[in-house]
């Protein structure tokens, strides 16, 4: 019982690094760079609920939606801004562009006098609640964030296979010039993927925030996304998910059955063992540059 | 406008190329050679530290400015060779010897990260040194028979043969001894076959190998020397503060030493000593400006993280040649006045190189 348990808050978690890596790899598919600052965009997410909720007052149910719909035009705004200019140099620019967005967005919401440093608790109706189911013992908190990666994650599927956004959004990623002859506004839809990618980010830090607190540095679990991606294959966006459980699931498991200290390490030793075994990931495809 | 006529194949090599190198790096030479006499003791420790600084930015500038391999755990390198110095220190080995042994343990710890390189591109080199620089700090922070844990490490002044240096100036000349050597050490290297191979890997794997370039020996070789040069700064970081713990070796640590190398100016070897000056006196010219902002932005403990995040994103849209390639447009606008043209140093368009098969 007490592993099934630990695999139950495994899942939990590893749904949250699924949800941030799901963001890493729509904007790696959609333009070939990576983003640094999907953490960062999770924490403003839950900001911005926090702020929703304890400033102006809305209940819950308006403002997690209002918070979703400004990161997905904050996440547009800042391709449009930012990311678009110096779209065509190499990726590291892209890199250290998003290292530095992150550190602006951890930096504002620190200055904010009296909130900034502060953590705060996300007042969401199902706090501290506990079913039990047999001899189990299931956190409400954890179930909510599964059922919500689940429904995510069948609205993207749908959103990829049925739409025509979507279908535009696939095919731009696998070859963006192809993709412009055909008519696809290239351009627009990286800015929609971006908007998508901090959209995602922006549940993830709503799912997260009840779990853990909200806080300016929270955005560092964005960190433990990246194995996730990696694992699951940088280019796959089931891959991400399953990515996230593995880690979230041999995390959990090591904080309970390994020594000290192996708890925070478990994701980064297996994302090592992952590329010395399988460097293209779980599902990735193989990648071999033509001359 | 100066002219270099060329006369013999030996001007190709030459350091200094003209009359005019010789002559200012002869005045940047005696400046340093004489700061302790020329600053106070509260500058004269900064001078050090980007001394310290430059020395870690030189290993990264090879590594990522002229191999192209980037590496998102450097400051793991950095405490494997602070931790190797204090601990071979405090034993009571000579200081040439730790420091050696500091640099020959990161540059092993070099070549094992180095392995996956060889097979890693772009992203998953990133993530893979981003995990070993993760796996590194919690082995410094566990590991508390040798490296005292959390609590950190005391580290002794250094000891050169008998000759203590526990005094600031006597440290400052061992550092500008150092840096100086290390910065000759990688203007030699990079203009010898092995250093433009490692630019030909930086510009083309490809073309690199088909030239005959052994991919895996040079990125390898590259991972090593790096990583010493980081073990070196690391040992001297160690005795500069004289007290580490492991979260002087973190993630932060590691993004700041990819800043420093980005906002100096990618592939210049002047760019790393650049970004070790900006990476130093940023938080001094933050300190001294915020007196006179509005309190709710000059003491918000934000400040510190927005301006850098601020002037990393303008260099990365504005200026992607990082400090040194602003010196270079004013210098060739100062060599060419009046008759500079804007379009100059214009970025050409280019178009995303896809790395996929498809």
């Amino acid at each position: 019982m007490q592993f099934l348990q630990l695999v139950i808050s495994g899942i939990a978690q590893g749904c949250i690094y699924g949800l941030i890596a799901l963001g890493f790899v729509l904007i790696y598919k959609a333009t070939e760079t990576v983003s640094f600052a999907q953490g960062e965009l999770m924490m403003l997410g839950a900001f911005g609920a926090l702020a929703g909720m304890t400033m102006v007052g809305l209940p819950y149910w308006l403002a997690v939606p209002a918070a979703i719909a400004g990161m997905a035009v904050f996440g547009v705004l800042l391709e449009r801004v930012v990311i678009r200019p110096i779209l065509g140099q190499p990726a590291f620019s892209i890199v250290m562009l998003t290292i530095g967005i992150g550190y602006v967005a951890r930096g504002m919401i620190t200055m904010i006098p009296g909130i900034g440093t502060e953590t705060h608790t996300l007042p969401v109706p199902y706090k501290d609640q506990i079913w039990n189911v047999g001899p189990l013992v299931l956190n409400v908190e954890q179930m909510v964030v599964i059922a919500a990666t689940g429904v995510l994650c069948a609205g993207l599927f749908a959103m990829f296979r049925y739409s025509k956004l979507g279908i535009a959004m696939q095919a731009s990623s696998q070859n963006q010039l192809a993709a412009y002859y055909m008519g696809i506004p290239v351009k627009q839809l990286n800015g929609l993927v971006w908007g998508l990618a901090a959209a995602v980010a922006a549940v993830a830090g709503l799912l997260l925030a009840p779990i853990t607190f909200v806080h300016a540095n929270m955005g560092f679990i964005g960190l433990k996304a990246f194995p996730a991606a990696v694992v699951g294959g940088f280019g796959s966006l089931p891959g991400a998910i399953v990515g996230g459980l593995v880690i979230g699931i041999v995390e959990s498991l090591s904080g309970f059955y390994l020594p000290d200290g192996f708890k925070d390490t478990a994701a980064y030793v297996v994302v090592l063992v992952m590329l010395m075994v399988k460097p293209n990931g779980l599902f990735g495809e193989k990648l071999r540059k033509k001359v | 406008m100066r002219f270099i006529f060329k006369t013999s194949y030996a001007q190709d090599i030459q350091l200094a190329k003209h009359g005019g190198h010789v002559f200012w790096y002869s005045v940047l030479g005696l400046v340093l050679l004489g700061a302790p006499w020329l600053f106070a003791e509260y500058w004269l420790a900064q001078l050090t530290f980007v001394l310290i600084y430059a020395v870690v930015g030189l290993g990264l500038m090879l590594l990522a400015g002229f191999t192209g391999q980037f590496s998102l755990g450097h400051a793991a390198f950095l405490g494997v060779g602070a931790y190797t110095q204090a601990v071979m220190t405090n034993a009571g080995l000579p200081f040439p010897l730790a420091l050696l042994c500091a640099a020959g343990l990161s540059a092993a710890v070099g070549i094992v990260v180095g392995l996956p390189a060889l097979r890693l591109k772009g992203i998953y080199l990133g993530m893979a040194t981003l995990s070993f620089g993760f796996i590194v700090e919690e082995v410094l922070a566990r590991w508390e028979k040798v490296t005292g844990g959390n609590a950190g490490i005391h580290v002794k002044a250094p000891d050169l043969f008998g000759w203590k240096v526990d005094s600031g100036e006597g440290f400052y000349f061992l550092c500008l001894g150092i840096a100086v050597a290390s910065t000759l050490a990688i203007l030699n290297l990079l203009r010898s076959s092995t250093g433009r191979a490692f630019v030909a890997i930086r510009d083309s794997e490809i073309s690199a190998q088909s030239m005959g370039i052994h991919l895996a020996r040079y990125k390898t070789l590259s991972f090593a020397l790096s990583a010493a040069l980081a073990g070196v700064g690391g040992a001297l970081y160690a005795h500069k503060l004289q007290f580490i713990s492991p979260d002087q070796f973190n993630i932060i640590q590691s993004i700041d030493l990819l800043l420093m190398v980005v906002i100096g100016g990618l592939g210049s070897v002047h760019g790393a000593f650049l970004g070790a000056i900006f990476l130093i006196t940023m938080p001094q010219a933050i300190a001294l400006i915020k007196d006179y902002l509005p309190a709710v932005i000059g003491q918000a403990p934000g400040l510190q993280a927005v301006v850098y995040g601020v002037v990393l994103v303008s260099f990365v849209l504005f200026e992607p040649l990082g400090l040194y390639g602003r010196w270079l447009k004013v210098r060739t606008w100062i060599q060419m006045f009046p008759f500079y043209r804007k379009g100059m140093f214009k970025r050409q368009k280019s178009f995303q190189k896809s790395d996929r098969l498809k």
